[in-house]
């Protein structure tokens, strides 16, 4: 069977966290050159890629590209200067897109 | 609306025909988008809680790699990570949850490469902080829970594309084929049954003329 590699794309200090663990794992300063990365990650056969909320918020269209794609899977993670809460949203969007009302977090939101 | 059929008997058993296999279609199709939401729901809710717990630990993880970088000077850092202990390979499968197909992430086991559980850190202890170790740590115990949340969370965003996919053919069956088709059935039985009635009224008609004629 095939094997599938996993990547980091993110700023510098949150990837090199990674790059211990033996991901692949690329640098980004600019949302150009993560844009870039993406691509040619999904082209190098890589399952599963990390980004950043930080920088994944500057790329959304790109992103929002290959989630109808079975593979790959695009997972937003904190960076090390903690979470912007995009991860979460991203999932309330599919419920609302699913369901068309947000029926797992509104509890939350009334708390807030 | 302008109804446009030919008001024949053959078009009114072709559209009673097609009507019937749209009711069947849209009776499977909403028991399909029940049972998508269904799983949905619970695969959404897997979704968050794993999603919390992973966002919490890994600022846990990076808080002591911050630690470790204030504390050791950069290119020692650098160097020390610089070569992973080993690679970290998945396997990807298919599973078909109620046709739609989501990917299955299986990690690859590394142990033959070196990674065994006494040997997560790629570098000596003698340069390096303690942070930097705690950091490692926590990151090596996260990284299967992540590819989880890889799993779920992708598996939650395919779903979700169908279920909308899903309800809009239902949607477009219950509101517009088929009432549309029933419409059409309705004026083919008006018209087939005034012409029938004319062809009455017109037949007694002539059957009076005849009488009247022949006395």
């Amino acid at each position: 069977m095939f094997m599938y590699k996993v990547g980091v794309i993110g700023d510098k200090d949150t990837v090199l966290a990674f790059k211990a663990l033996g991901l692949g794992t690329f640098a980004a300063v600019s949302p150009e050159e993560a844009k870039k990365t993406l691509r040619a990650l999904v082209r190098e056969k890589y399952a599963v890629i990390f980004i950043t909320e930080q920088i994944a918020s500057q790329m959304e269209d790109m992103i929002e590209e290959y989630q109808n794609e079975i593979l790959p899977a695009i997972i937003l993670i904190p960076n090390n200067q903690g979470s912007l809460g995009t991860g979460m949203q991203k999932i309330r969007e599919s419920v609302e897109r699913a369901i068309g009302v947000d029926i797992i977090f509104e509890r939350e939101g009334e708390e807030n | 609306m302008e109804i446009r059929v030919n008001p024949t008997r053959m078009e009114l058993s072709k559209l009673k025909k097609r009507v019937k296999v749209a009711r069947r279609g849209h009776k499977l199709l909403k028991d399909k988008q029940d049972e998508l939401i269904k799983k949905f729901i619970d695969l959404v809710k897997q979704n968050k809680e794993l999603r919390q717990e992973i966002e919490k630990e890994l600022s846990e993880a990076f808080r002591n790699f911050v630690m470790a970088r204030a504390a050791m000077s950069g290119q020692v850092l650098e160097e020390s990570l610089m070569y992973p202990v080993g690679k970290v390979d998945i396997k990807v499968a298919e599973k078909n949850v109620m046709s739609v197909r989501i990917p299955q992430i299986d990690i690859v086991g590394d142990e033959e490469a070196g990674g065994e559980e006494t040997n997560k850190y790629a570098y000596g202890f003698a340069g390096t902080s303690g942070e930097l170790d705690n950091a490692i740590s926590i990151l090596a115990d996260i990284l299967p829970r992540l590819l989880k949340l890889a799993e779920i969370e992708k598996g939650c965003q395919l779903m979700a594309v169908e279920i909308e996919k899903t309800r809009r053919r239902v949607n477009a069956l219950e509101y517009v084929m088929i009432p549309t088709m029933s419409d059409k059935i309705k004026y083919i039985t008006m018209k087939l049954d005034e012409n029938e009635r004319g062809n009455i009224t017109r037949l007694m008609k002539v059957k009076d003329m005849m009488m009247q004629e022949g006395v």
